[in-house]
């Protein structure tokens, strides 16, 4: 086995070992693991910054999101108000116009009540004067006396009564 | 079958490239030499060259480097906490070290350098000094209180506290036989049922097949091992830290 025979060998292997070893561990320590551990370090600054900076606009956008929600509230708040506001002023115009429109009516019906009356009155006053009128022919006619149409027509007025 | 230049030990020999004798001993250049840089070179390609735009979104290299990164830093914390992070680096490279040696065993016709002991060892010996110094340093001699398992009768003691020894100073030995035999075995094992394949003709198709397969094996293979050799290093440190 070479590695058990070649005895006079170990001094070179050893002594090479330790060179190149010597300068890897070097390399490693001045260029290679510093310069790694800057990589891994810069990528996990930049995946923290990002995160934050999603935070932030999160907090920002959920700002946003209650000041749009107060904003509607508000709206609505104003609407309902209006709306009320006008719902109390419709109704008392409402109440206003019945109002004046009963008035109205209630007068129109006293006028024309009187109108009614009056009609009454000139037609029983006809219907009167039209009974002496027949009472008077109807006299000189049958009895053939003469009466005067005054006394005609308080007898029909009499007979009528 | 040392001697057979066929054999299926004969990818483990290490071959002289280019002869460096310093004060009587031979500092050479070997294939063992050149598959070490291959492995770093690979290993600072990803980690360097992959991360060079440091992308905000990786591409398939950066990403490798993240995850290697990740992967390694998790370990650590895992199993040694927020103290371990000074080791990370050290940790860090071992792995990478051990896992591109390994994978770039795997290509046909290189050479496995965690295949021979003397790298296993040598790397495991000074995970083993370092972290008993480390032990030492953060507890000085209450660092023997480690050999003591707590909640254990005095009686007990003369029997367990050498079983304790002995099972500490074994860890080198198992940390590096563990990488070095798992190589060995794979790749010995792979390159006998390769030597089936041309010898068997039509039939040699299964042996093919058992390859394939195989090669696929050796690669999860050479994850878990780097895998192992980190994290037992990790849990040395933790031991060493923490005591129980």
């Amino acid at each position: 086995m070479p590695q058990l025979e070649q005895i006079s060998t170990y001094a070179s292997q050893i002594f090479w070992l330790v060179v190149v070893f010597a300068v890897l561990l070097g390399v490693m320590l001045r260029v290679a693991l510093p310069r790694v551990q800057g990589i891994l370090e810069a990528r996990q600054k930049r995946i923290d910054d990002d995160l934050a900076r999603a935070a932030a606009l999160r907090d920002e956008a959920e700002g946003v999101l209650r000041a749009y929600e107060q904003a509607q509230a508000d709206a609505r708040a104003e609407a309902r108000r209006l709306l009320r506001e006008q719902q109390e002023a419709a109704a008392a115009e409402a109440a206003a116009r019945h109002a004046a429109l009963g008035e109205r009516i209630a007068g129109d019906a006293e006028a024309a009540e009187a109108r009614i009356a009056e009609a009454r009155r000139q037609a029983l006053a006809g219907i009167e004067a039209a009974a002496g009128e027949v009472a008077q022919a109807m006299t000189a006619r049958l009895i053939g006396v003469e009466v005067d149409a005054d006394e005609a027509a308080n007898a029909a007025r009499q007979a009528g009564a | 079958m040392a001697g057979d230049a066929h054999g299926p030990l004969e990818q483990f020999r290490i071959k002289e490239l280019v002869d460096i004798p310093v004060a009587g001993v031979q500092l050479d250049i070997t294939n063992s030499t050149v598959w070490m840089v291959v492995a770093a070179a690979g290993v600072i390609a990803v980690m360097v060259g992959g991360t060079r735009k440091r992308a905000l979104v990786p591409g398939r290299l950066q990403s490798i480097a993240e995850l290697a990164y990740e992967f390694i830093a998790g370990m650590v914390r895992d199993t040694v906490g927020d103290e371990g992070r000074k080791y990370f680096p050290l940790i860090f490279t071992l792995f990478m070290f051990i896992l591109f040696g390994n994978l770039a065993g795997m290509i046909p016709y290189s050479f496995t350098f965690t295949s021979h002991i003397a790298v296993t060892f040598a790397m495991a010996a000074v995970v083993f000094v370092g972290v008993t110094v480390l032990g030492f340093i953060k507890h000085g001699m209450h660092f023997f209180s480690f050999f003591v398992p707590p909640g254990v009768s005095v009686f007990m003691w003369p029997l367990l506290i050498p079983i304790e020894i002995i099972s500490y100073l074994s860890r080198p030995i198992s940390l590096s036989v563990r990488l070095f035999a798992n190589m060995l075995a794979g790749h010995t094992l792979l390159k006998v049922f390769a030597g089936f394949v041309p010898a068997l003709g039509v039939a040699g198709i299964l042996p093919l097949a058992f390859v394939s397969a195989l090669t696929g094996l050796e690669i999860v293979i050479a994850f878990l091992q780097a895998y192992v050799f980190a994290i037992l290093t990790c849990l040395y440190i933790n031991d060493a830290l923490h005591l129980h």
